[in-house]
């Protein structure tokens, strides 16, 4: 939703409206280049200086067949001169590359919004595609939008004849030229973008021409043409000084990976098997390789994670990522990591479940899975990213948590963070805290299963001597590890490992609450839905309701006065992408009478749902 | 190997832990840890650098009796675990003890995919053909038609052959050996011990409960000598109390003949351990009992660069080409602006 500051001027004839935000979906098929163009404008936007935040959307099959509804691929970005949480909900300006993109994507788009359409595409054989009986252009359907016809594919063809590249790779420069037109409407230079293009195609300079040469040619489109009465400026956001960098998820988990392992001095090794939509992980993770980073893409997910598993054993800070149904292969390993107590993180992406599910959406549906999901009393440290850039401060305190409890730690995030991005405050390294790590050493007083204060146990790593011991699956004898079959020995060691994860309380601070202490409503919610929601209560309070939010990171163990919190509010009210996960655990610790809004449509919430909620739960109108 | 010049000299019982050894009475498992006990001072690598890796299974408690690090993990997965400990720490001296259920039924997996890497494990495959923990059904390697808990009218499976297997994943080292033969394990332990890469070693191991004698054409003295074949590189391949038959190759085909009657040592088939094709070693691993005599030995033993030297080398190689990684320049990549 855009929204308009006073003020504007004439530039080049045309006029330039201010705007504080808006947001913005490039469509087309899924070979049309849709992700590129969306990331481009995200970088321009970021560096720049707008706050942005980034919502990717694309089908799971890499190339569904051409022009369907199936084929369709999105990328939003909402971008504004002040801090955002969301990519927004509705979008200002839809460039739709075909006929099956525009009927995928024309609900979203307000009323009055820019709609720029790709006309070439709109054939009578491609309008079939995606099962349009009338063509929208003509029928009078799209009356409420701004329409702007524009012959992008042939004007691109024409554009970039001189580079001399074949005309397959002609047309496929369509996605610069919508870019470079969309760059024009938003006021945006074109230098980061002509940067990008001559790195990546620095050997095939013939493509580095065409796409400099179609980008070029869309920006000046909106020059010349009569077409654009307007453009629109959305003028630099007041983000905290310092130098920044946009980010995905996906990227932040990595960096925070390889920053944690260099905090405690230790290698990284990070196990895994290629997995929808944590695969980026390992690929930003195996170009490391001089930071001592040792990826290992093992034959199943079951093998990765083993490997892990042994990895933390000889002395590595020991990784995996996977989303659902390859976390549920692991899930033996890791109860074997909480019965050796053997550190090391698990990061699942999540995505649409159950099974196969939908692996390119997003969901928050394997909270109970990381909680719950083991054989046996299995309980282990849960803590959720509640944004792209937040990724990376994640990994960092589940790395301390794993180390100081000798524990598997889960960290949760989602496709929605893990390919979404925002721009990230680049801090100092040096300005991190190190991470300690301690190893046993002393053979004369070495046990195995000998606790410290925390309640965890050495870590003493082969190659150390004197304190050769076994390790494994079976119970473990409380302080000697000796294999032990005895009654009482069991059940004490269930408690003690069960105390050790409730002791991680004492590193949790005291849950903060966005708004008043007490009230009418307490918003709570969970990893990636922080934007939305924060959105929705601050709004609910601008009129004048008794809204307050709770957003939780710390999912085992809560933190220790969230039972206090959820009982000053006469209701409460927990929002997640999943059908209440979080919503049976609160009512089963708290015995507190809370509410669900539950979304599981693969799509983050939207702030107009949480509001109309909110309503609900209040009674108003 | 080299030995560090300060090894401590250290007996077999330096690596007997304190814990009661628990297989059943008569079992093949105590001779197999009795005699990786006794090379395990002469193998040349500090007792602190040891790790067993073992899944599930009767032979999978074996780390708990060894004085070394050891890891008794979960059924199937001590290939992956062992990988794992290695690419953490690729100077320690990795060995893993797994049986054929879990070696090659629920782990076959990962018994494949660590020997294709190469992986520096040295793999104990203690093979007696039967599940012996969950007393008595058959396992994969169990003969067709055998009657069991699982299959009172007999096994409809066709049995899996290790070595066939080990060889068509391209082991670089692979050897028999049987459980009452004591110094023959020993050479074989020791040569695999030596190995840099993966060394995939199967042994006959009797399980006196539930399947008993199932190798005794192995190791019962009045038979055994015409029934198996101890290979020798570069030597003939001769068996026979008498030392009287032989293999000889006969079209693509192996044969049994009788030494004499113009047949000479010079016709037989020569032992290649180290031939780069895998083609005689695979074709000694279809060698079985009672068509044949079944080959004792090394199989085959060549050198291919180990997965963690590989590993180790790629990144020794972006260090000197990027140089130790810079954690601020790792941050500030790529396009980054100020905010004032």
């Amino acid at each position: 939703m855009s929204t308009a500051t006073a003020g504007g001027q004439k530039r080049n004839g045309k006029s330039v409206r201010e705007l504080d935000s808006a947001a913005v979906r490039f469509v087309g098929d899924s070979g049309d280049g849709m992700q590129l163009a969306g990331t481009q404008f995200t970088n321009t936007s970021a560096v720049f200086g707008n706050d942005v935040s980034t919502l990717p959307d694309f089908p799971a099959e890499i190339r569904a067949p051409a022009g369907t509804i199936a084929g369709v691929s999105g990328f939003q970005i909402n971008f504004s001169n002040h801090d955002i949480h969301t990519p927004g909900d509705k979008v200002d300006a839809l460039i739709a590359m075909n006929p099956a993109s525009l009927k995928a994507n024309v609900g979203d788009l307000e009323d009055g919004g820019i709609l720029v359409v790709n006309v070439d595409e709109f054939t009578k054989q491609n309008l079939a595609k995606a099962k349009y009986t009338n063509n929208p252009l003509e029928d009078g359907s799209l009356k409420n939008f701004r329409v702007f016809e524009v012959p992008i594919t042939r004007q691109t063809v024409d554009a970039v004849k001189q580079a001399g590249v074949g005309a397959k790779d002609a047309e496929r420069c369509k996605n610069f030229y919508a870019l470079g037109l969309i760059f024009w409407l938003y006021d945006r230079p074109l230098d980061v973008t002509l940067r990008w293009i001559n790195d990546k195609f620095s050997k095939k300079p013939e493509i580095a021409a065409a796409n400099t040469l179609a980008i070029q040619a869309g920006f000046n489109f909106g020059e010349t043409a009569e077409m654009f009465p307007v453009r629109y400026r959305v003028n630099r956001a007041k983000l905290d000084p310092g130098k920044y960098r946009n980010i995905t998820g996906n990227q932040a988990t990595a960096l925070g990976l390889i920053t944690a392992a260099r905090l405690a001095g230790k290698t990284l090794v990070y196990g895994t098997y290629p997995i929808t939509p944590a695969s980026d992980i390992l690929h930003e993770l195996s170009m490391r390789k001089n930071f001592d980073v040792r990826t290992y893409q093992a034959e199943d997910e079951i093998a990765a994670f083993a490997a892990v598993v042994g990895a933390a054993y000889s002395g590595a800070l020991a990784v995996t990522a996977s989303s659902g149904p390859g976390i549920a292969l692991k899930q033996e390993g890791v109860g074997l990591a909480v019965m050796t107590e053997l550190p090391c993180l698990i990061v699942n992406v999540q995505r649409g479940g159950p099974s196969t599910g939908l692996p390119t959406k997003t969901e928050q549906a394997d909270l109970w899975q990381a909680i719950l999901g083991r054989n046996g009393e299995c309980p282990l440290p849960v803590i959720a990213a509640q944004s792209p850039a937040d990724c990376f401060w994640t990994v960092i305190e589940a790395t301390r948590w794993a180390f100081k409890y000798m524990t598997p730690v889960f960290v949760l995030t989602d496709g929605f963070l893990a390919n979404g991005s925002e721009p990230w405050r680049i801090p100092a390294y040096a300005s991190i805290e190190k991470i300690t790590v301690r190893h046993a050493s002393d053979a004369a007083t070495f046990q195995p299963y000998l606790r410290d204060k925390n309640g965890a146990r050495p870590w003493a790593v082969p190659g150390t001597p004197g304190l050769e011991h076994r390790v494994g699956g079976l119970e473990k004898a409380d302080v000697t590890g000796n294999v032990s079959y005895d009654a009482d020995n069991h059940h004490k060691m269930v408690g003690l490992r069960a105390q050790k994860v409730a002791n991680i309380v004492h590193e949790i601070p005291p849950q903060p609450i966005d708004g008043p202490d007490s009230g009418d409503v307490l918003l709570v919610s969970w990893g990636g839905t922080y934007g939305a929601v924060r959105t929705a209560g601050q709004r609910a309070r601008a009129k004048g309701r008794k809204v307050s939010h709770v957003h939780l990171r710390h999912m085992n163990p809560f933190p220790a006065n969230l039972g206090e919190i959820v009982h000053r509010f006469k209701h409460v009210l927990v929002c997640e992408l999943n059908m209440g996960q979080l919503l049976l655990l609160l009512r089963g610790r708290y015995a507190v009478e809370a509410v669900g809004l539950n979304k599981v449509q693969g799509r983050p919430f939207m702030i107009r749902e949480i509001t109309a909620k909110i309503d609900e739960v209040l009674g108003a109108k | 190997m080299n030995a560090p010049a300060d090894l401590p000299t250290l007996q077999p019982k330096d690596f007997k832990s304190d814990q009661e050894v628990r297989w059943c009475p008569g079992c093949g498992d105590y001779s197999i840890l009795a005699q990786v006990q006794k090379i395990m001072p002469e193998i040349g690598v500090r007792r602190e650098n040891i790790v067993f890796v073992s899944g599930i299974g009767c032979s999978s408690r074996f780390p708990y009796y060894m004085n070394t690090y050891g890891f008794h993990s979960i059924h199937g997965r001590a290939p992956a675990i062992a990988t794992g400990v290695k690419i953490g720490n690729p100077e320690l001296d990795v060995w893993v003890v797994t049986g054929d259920g879990d070696g090659l039924s629920i782990g076959g997996n990962h018994l494949i995919h660590t020997i294709r890497r190469n992986v520096g494990l040295k793999i104990l495959l203690f093979d007696n053909r039967i599940y012996g923990l969950t007393k008595g059904q058959y396992s994969p390697t169990s003969e067709l038609g055998k009657k069991t808990k699982s299959t009172p009218f007999g096994s409809i499976d066709h049995p899996i052959h290790p070595i066939s297997v080990a060889i068509g994943a391209e082991v670089t080292f692979v050897a028999r050996t049987v459980d009452v033969d004591v110094k023959h394990m020993q050479g074989v332990l020791k040569r695999a011990a030596e190995h840099k890469g993966t060394a995939f070693v199967q042994i006959y191991q009797d399980c006196n409960v539930y399947n008993h004698k199932a190798f005794e054409f192995a190791t019962d003295r009045s038979v055994k000598d015409e029934h198996v074949l101890y290979l020798e590189h570069g030597k003939p391949m001769i068996f026979g109390k008498n030392r009287d038959k032989g293999i000889r190759l006969n079209g693509t085909t192996p044969e049994v003949v009788e030494l004499g009657k113009g047949v000479s040592p010079d016709d037989l088939l020569h032992h290649d351990e180290k031939c780069a094709e895998p083609t005689l070693a695979y074709l000694l691993s279809r060698m079985r009992h009672p068509d044949f005599p079944e080959p004792m030995g090394v199989f085959r033993c060549v050198e291919s660069p180990s997965y963690e030297d590989l590993l180790m080398g790629q990144i020794r190689a972006a260090t000197a080409k990027l140089g130790p990684g810079d954690m601020d320049a790792l941050f500030n990549d790529g396009d980054t602006w100020n905010v004032d």
